[in-house]
């Protein structure tokens, strides 16, 4: 019987859900600096990141399900950060976008988070100054690599420390 | 009205308060006392001849790595600009470390409120008769004023819960009558 005959198909669950899930990333951009930008660039046309289904640019972070912190992040922004984060509802993913979000970037100093890993727990890290959109369009499709493949952890040497919460 | 007139008409009114001037790349440059700044720059607003009707920026500085300085720990230096005439004047004066305390001029500037309480947050001078003297750019848990020369710069600080600002917005509800 072919499937012309017996329209069915057979699959696990969780493939399907997975497929569901990063075929439907719906962003909300914690844009605080100049990284933002770019991310409007990169969700515009030439760059499009609707097609990869993270077209509803929702700014809240109740209806988003990956929180993209595109900026930096500085010691007075950070519970802030830390609220908006908790206020997503499960499952959620995080990418944190540009040097300023993922190690401090370019402010070694008194007021800038060094990374946002320090604050809440990040999925994919995107380097660069602002990275390219072509970059960021990467991430997006390892997060969706990684959300078809879950626990499977990284290599030993790849493996980041554990989230430090201070408070 | 050209420097040297700006020159000898403030220092025939004010002469115990100007202590020196120099010329920087053509904007004059008065050294005035600490304790008569305000008056100063209220006479230099308000009198038609000089009507400086803008203050450009406040500017705070620490001279401790500054090298051969035996002056004063720190210095303010104001920078006005004239409007109508189109003149600039740098004024500057010196605050000692063991009492930093200026007198305020945010009655006469409506941006000095806040120039004044960033001088205060990253470098600790104090303005009498502030309104509002609390930190503006660090959060309010920071210990310390961080572009001294002697904080660390890389000394971080976390900040455990921001604070909810409704002191400020409750003055502002008050002033549009909503209380």
């Amino acid at each position: 019987m072919g499937v012309e005959t017996f329209p069915v198909m057979t699959t696990r669950k969780d493939a399907v859900i997975a497929w569901g899930q990063k075929n439907s990333l719906w962003p909300m951009p914690f844009g605080t600096a100049c990284c933002a930008i770019e991310f409007m660039g990169v969700v515009s046309s030439v760059f499009d990141l609707a097609r990869f289904g993270a077209e509803l640019v929702r700014f809240s972070p109740r209806q988003s399900d990956l929180l993209l912190v595109a900026g930096t992040v500085t010691f007075k922004q950070a519970p802030i950060l830390k609220q908006i984060y908790e206020q997503m509802c499960e499952p959620k993913w995080v990418i944190s976008m540009g040097v300023c979000a993922s190690a401090g970037g370019f402010y070694n100093n008194y007021c800038t988070v060094q990374g946002i890993d320090q604050v809440i727990p990040v999925d994919v890290y995107i380097s660069g100054c602002p990275p390219r959109p072509e970059a960021i369009l990467q991430a997006v499709m390892k997060l969706q690599h990684k959300i078809e493949n879950p626990n499977t952890t990284p290599p030993a040497q790849f493996k980041v420390a554990e989230p430090h919460f201070d408070y | 009205m050209n420097n040297e007139n700006l020159l000898t008409q403030l220092t025939e009114k004010y002469q115990k308060a100007v202590l020196g001037s120099c010329d920087r790349f053509g904007v004059l440059e008065i050294q005035v006392d600490r304790a008569t700044i305000a008056e100063v720059v209220k006479f230099l607003r308000d009198t038609p001849e000089f009507s400086f009707n803008m203050l450009i920026d406040l500017v705070s500085i620490d001279y401790s790595n500054y090298p051969g300085w035996t002056g004063d720990r720190f210095s303010l230096s104001y920078l006005l600009k004239s409007l109508l005439l189109g003149h600039r004047l740098q004024l500057k004066t010196t605050v000692p470390e063991d009492e930093p305390v200026v007198p305020t001029i945010s009655g006469l500037y409506g941006n000095a409120d806040w120039l004044e309480r960033e001088a205060y947050d990253q470098m600790g001078i104090r303005f009498a008769q502030h309104p509002n003297l609390k930190r503006l750019l660090n959060h309010h848990e920071f210990v310390g004023h961080p572009l001294r020369k002697d904080y660390p710069i890389t000394r971080r600080q976390w900040l455990s819960a921001n604070e909810s600002l409704m002191d400020e917005m409750e003055v502002r509800l008050k002033e549009k009558g909503y209380e």
